[in-house]
């Protein structure tokens, strides 16, 4: 008997049809604990090398932690993992809302997703009952069209993702969206779903999670709320969630702007979050046991059009507001309901439209060939771009394969503004003159995201010049984040609020009966770090340091404007960071984890 | 005390089904709610919060008299209900609940938990008896 798990892994064969269903192995959940960690162990275990992340060998996992669905602050956190369409190497992107409970709610902590389904299908998850129907009907149907249509077909108490257009086409930045505006975001998982014909999954559960001691797991999740309720974070963050950090952002000269041209947008004072709580904000919205709601869901008005939208949180503000030159919150918001609507990452959607525009400028995309004039902070240009790429009508089937595929297809120096690592798009903060904010995203497993390692305020108060001091704390971040994904629970109670990690340590045993300490915890994030590093060693031909090198833009280009005016790091200065970071990890000069290293964390198994 | 609801403060997290599960039965598992929180999306974009007004239809329309008035609050007595259901039915605010694993529905049995933990205070004691101070 499994403590804190649903206690059953599911996989469906779309292929065959064949629907199976086996124990949640122990030595597999105390090894790996749950949601990134199963994910990345099935992807190692179970992806053949040398495949296309489009083909029905390719599987999508979907998994839920131990903590998820548990009564504590913000447990609805669910990991979406893949082969990455976006960077051929390993993928998971995180989803809040109420997927995980539910999931653990109908008795499963992972599902695998394998073959390719001969019809777009619907895959549903009725406590036992698990079926695979026809989605014909709803093939071509936006991302809320489908997940309304399914609750009225199905329930209001099923919980749905689903695929837009853009995942059908297999644009290579197509998400999956959820309760009306949360997202799996990066990596292409969306595309990897619209390969096998998966339209949309939806989930239902009625069952218990045993708890190892119920009593006392009440009692410290109680002690928990009452912890968050106690800070002052809880009043002063919470009205404006992560668009709050907007001013921050661009008063330390960090904020993406004009395709990361520069990192200050001077109107940003129109697109924070105290504009967006003034102007169009109608309701907090949060996710599964979350005392800090980050949603704002917002009802704007553009050219005549009234629209409903979840945000724009801190990233569509960065990406589609300052890297696009949007100027008002409602245009913002305006793109990024089109994005979900089209099942677009907002980050990379807001990134490669970006690329285009700037392509479009210098020439290299011409007038035609782009279909119409186009420009930055022109909303119609960018709703224009959106609409191509997530169809990959004309220019639209270019850049539906990202900026890093894009650029080479372009040539002419394209490369140089196509601003990615290992072909994902960067995501909110301009990192020219923040070094372990760079160094994160050169060392991300899934690409250039914030979310393994979100250092930037780290560099601001250690001495953003400084670099001897960085890879120390990215290491520590990439492992303490992670952890978060791996238990299937959001990390913001930490991060915004100053929530203590201890209280995690102090309930984990209550929940699972393992005796883990924190230390215990992050050792096993540490194996999974180096599981998804192995993971891209071995799927991506050539990997190592070559593939953790920053766009030619950070570091050839002074940043133009702003407070850091002037700044950039050099390529030597960059070696020293990765040099540093591999030295610390156990890796060796090109990056690769060294046999002791793996050896000391219990990966014997792996072969590099 | 008396559950009273501001749904234009409710953010749907659902902390509130979670805890009354958990006073209530023991278990963690929102499904064992004695309420129920809707999202109305993505127009017109807000909750709706269902909670038991302790009207009484439960109690008026059960054939064996086996939901009780005590200390202000119906509450169903297990052992005598039939389960025909009669009450479920006649919940004007659809919160007489079921569920696989009761032999008998179930209802809000007023122990204020939900009010203590709403983040949002959506959920209030409009007798003012229960402060959270949120």
């Amino acid at each position: 008997m499994l403590y804190g798990y649903g206690g059953t892994i599911l996989r469906l064969n779309l292929t065959t049809g064949q629907i199976t269903k086996t124990p949640t192995p122990e030595d597999l959940a105390k090894k790996f604990l749950g949601g990134r960690g199963f994910v990345a162990k099935i992807l190692y275990d179970e992806i053949p090398l040398g495949i296309d992340a489009f083909s029905p060998e390719n599987k999508v996992v979907i998994a839920s932690g131990p903590l998820s669905g548990v009564f504590l602050p913000s447990a609805g956190k669910i990991e979406f993992g893949t082969k990455s369409p976006a960077t051929g190497g390993y993928s998971d992107s995180n989803m809040g809302g109420h997927m995980a409970p539910e999931l653990k709610y109908a008795g499963y902590d992972a599902v695998i997703i394998e073959g390719r389904a001969a019809r777009p299908s619907l895959i549903v998850i009725d406590d036992d009952r698990v079926e695979i129907r026809d989605a014909t009907r709803y093939w071509g149907q936006g991302s809320f069209a489908t997940e309304k249509a399914l609750k009225k077909e199905l329930g209001e108490d099923f919980q749905i993702a689903t695929i837009g257009p853009a995942g059908e086409k297999l644009v290579r930045f197509a998400c999956l969206s959820h309760d009306f505006g949360r997202q799996a975001g990066r990596t292409g998982v969306g595309a990897v779903l619209g390969s096998k014909q998966v339209k949309a999954i939806a989930i239902r559960g009625t069952k218990s999670i045993p708890l190892a001691d119920p009593a006392g797991a009440f009692k410290k999740g109680k002690e928990m709320y009452q912890a968050v309720f106690s800070k002052p974070g809880f009043k002063e963050w919470t009205p404006y969630g992560t668009a709050g950090v907007t001013d921050w952002v661009n008063e330390v000269g960090s904020f993406p702007t004009r395709n990361f041209q520069t990192g200050f947008f001077e109107k940003y004072k129109e697109i924070n979050g105290q504009t967006l709580r003034e102007k169009i904000w109608i309701n907090d919205k949060g996710c599964f046991s979350c005392p800090i709601p980050c949603g704002k869901y917002s009802k704007a008005t553009v050219g005549g059009k009234e629209f409903y939208v979840e945000g724009p949180e801190y990233e569509a503000i960065a990406l589609l507001g300052g890297n696009l030159l949007l100027k008002s919150i409602e245009e913002i918001a305006y793109a990024n309901a089109v994005c979900d609507e089209l099942g677009l990452d907002t980050i990379s959607g807001g990134a490669v439209v970006a690329f285009a525009l700037e392509a479009y400028e210098k020439g290299l995309i011409t007038k035609e060939e782009m279909g119409r004039e186009v420009a930055f902070g022109d909303l119609d240009s960018v709703v224009y771009l959106l609409e191509k790429i997530a169809r990959r009508e004309g220019i639209g089937d270019l850049l539906a394969e990202g900026v890093k595929r894009a650029a080479e297809k372009l040539g002419s120096g394209a490369e140089k503004f196509a601003i990615h690592v290992k072909g994902l798009e960067l995501s909110g903060y301009e990192p020219r003159n923040a070094p372990a904010m760079l160094l994160s995203y050169l060392t991300a497993d899934v690409g250039a995201h914030h979310n393994r390692s979100w250092a930037i305020t780290y560099d601001i108060a250690s001495d953003r010049e400084r670099l001897d001091n960085k890879a120390e704390r990215v290491i520590e971040l990439q492992h303490i984040r992670p952890l978060f994904d791996t238990l299937g629970i959001c990390r913001l109670p930490w991060v915004e609020i100053g929530f203590e990690l201890e209280h995690y340590a102090e309930i984990f045993p209550l929940i699972t009966g393992w005796s883990y300490t924190w230390e215990d915890l992050l050792k096993v994030s540490e194996r999974i770090w180096n599981l998804t590093r192995a993971f891209n060693a071995k799927h991506i031909p050539g990997f190592g340091r070559a593939y953790d090198q920053p766009p030619a833009r950070l570091v050839e280009e002074p940043v133009p404007t702003g407070p850091v005016a002037g700044k950039h790091l050099t390529r030597e200065q960059v070696e020293f960071l990765l040099d540093d970071y591999y030295r610390r990890r156990g890796w060796d000069k090109n990056g690769i984890p060294t046999r002791e290293k793996l050896q000391e964390l219990g990966l014997d198994f792996v072969q590099l | 005390m008396k559950l009273a609801v501001k749904d234009e403060l409710c953010s749907g997290c659902r902390t509130c089904e979670l805890v009354c599960a958990l006073a209530n039965f023991g278990e963690n598992n929102p499904k064992l709610a004695t309420l129920k929180v809707t999202g109305h999306f993505p127009a017109p974009g807000h909750y709706e919060v269902k909670v038991c007004t302790q009207c009484g239809e439960c109690a008026r329309v059960c054939p064996v008299n086996a939901i009780h008035l005590e200390d202000g609050v119906y509450r169903v007595h297990e052992d005598e209900c039939i389960a025909c259901m009669a009450c479920v039915a006649a919940c004007p605010e659809g919160v007489m609940f079921t569920h696989t694993s009761r032999s008998a529905p179930f209802k809000c049995t007023a122990c204020g938990e939900c009010i203590r933990y709403c983040p949002t205070g959506a959920l209030f004691d409009a007798t003012g008896e229960i402060v959270t101070g949120r």
